[in-house]
């Protein structure tokens, strides 16, 4: 029994992906205490701000929900806008399945609650099988440090000085960056795949009212298969 | 407490855990043609680049800001820096630029 829960549940996969996520919970730490502030400022209690980072863990949507909580919008629109912003994480969860090894359901089921923009770019940009142990590593810090600073930012209830939250709100874009331009040095097909899906969001953005969960999927379908259209295998051998 | 936010924090956790949960679970990779695997295989790349712009360029009034954070990130990355350094080195630079801006009033 011993011997088939180490092997189910490497422990270094676990402590390689808690090792990387570091960097995701530092990107995280500015966000989440900023949202604890709003969401203290919007009227939540500590209760209902903690809860929401526990339960939804999804940034972009609790930011989102505090704007609708604030205007006073009813229950239902709140929870249809989540959806929206979050249906982004439908694709995400779809690639990681496509990259995941044969880990049990409920095992899977359990890590998948961990997707987020930022766990799912460092798990599928990896070079092996996307295991569970590896993605309750990465998971658990990035969770842990969204729902501690979320506390935080609460309990303070004092903003962030200027010149950190100029400095820190770039911490994100840079993990970003830094998963992308590895591949992109080794492969012509990455920096095309970016780079439409960059230019497609760009224009959606900024030429239509549409939502960033939208513009995100639409772009990232756009890139996708349309490169999958016109790739030839051969010509991208490195 | 406002007993109506709690029940919205529940469904606002049920919309957002299933889209990420089902196709995790109920995919049956076997079944999938091998060009929508390969579409799934380009997703990665592409949602960085659509992660990345135009937010980059907003996420600061300043957009030097913007520009400068994600030369630092891209050339720490180039040199191949892990990740924890490409965001502490943004995170730095970036932090001496605004006090060097504040400082000398240029922003």
């Amino acid at each position: 029994m011993n011997l088939a829960v180490a092997e189910r549940f490497p422990l270094p996969l676990f402590r390689q992906g808690f090792k990387t996520g570091l960097s995701i919970a530092i990107g995280f730490m500015p966000v989440a205490f900023t949202f604890g502030l709003l969401a203290k400022s919007s009227g939540l209690s500590l209760y209902e701000t903690l809860s929401m980072s526990i339960l939804v863990f999804a940034g972009a949507s609790q930011y989102i929900a505090l704007t609708l909580i604030a205007a006073g919008v009813g229950a239902l629109e709140l929870i249809t806008t989540t959806f929206i912003v979050n249906i982004r994480h439908l694709l995400m969860s779809a690639s990681i399945s496509e990259k995941s090894a044969d880990d049990p359901k409920w095992l899977k089921a359990l890590y998948s609650f961990f997707i987020t923009d930022e766990t799912f770019s460092i798990a599928a940009t990896g070079k092996d099988k996307i295991q569970a142990a590896y993605m309750f590593g990465l998971g658990s810090i990035a969770y842990g440090s969204w729902v501690v600073f979320s506390g935080v930012g609460y309990l303070i209830g004092a903003g962030l000085p200027q010149i950190l939250q100029d400095s820190m709100g770039i911490a994100l874009y840079a993990l970003f960056i830094g998963l992308l331009v590895p591949s992109a040095k080794t492969s012509k097909k990455v920096i095309l795949l970016a780079a439409i899906a960059a230019v497609v969001n760009c224009i959606l953005t900024f030429a239509t009212a549409m939502s960033t969960g939208w513009t995100i999927i639409i772009s990232t379908l756009v890139s996708s298969i349309l490169i999958e259209m016109i790739w030839k295998e051969e010509t991208d051998r490195a | 407490m406002h007993e109506s936010y709690f029940w919205v924090i529940i469904g606002m956790a049920a919309v957002t855990f299933i889209p990420r949960m089902l196709p995790l679970v109920a995919f049956k990779m076997d079944a999938i043609p091998p060009f929508v695997r390969g579409v799934l295989k380009n997703v990665p790349y592409a949602i960085l680049g659509a992660l990345i712009f135009p937010g980059i360029i907003t996420f600061n009034e300043n957009i030097w800001m913007g520009i400068i954070g994600a030369l630092t990130a891209f050339i720490a990355a180039y040199f191949g820096a892990s990740l924890v350094i490409i965001v502490l080195c943004s995170i730095v630079v970036l932090g001496l630029v605004g006090f060097v801006f504040t400082h000398f009033s240029l922003l």
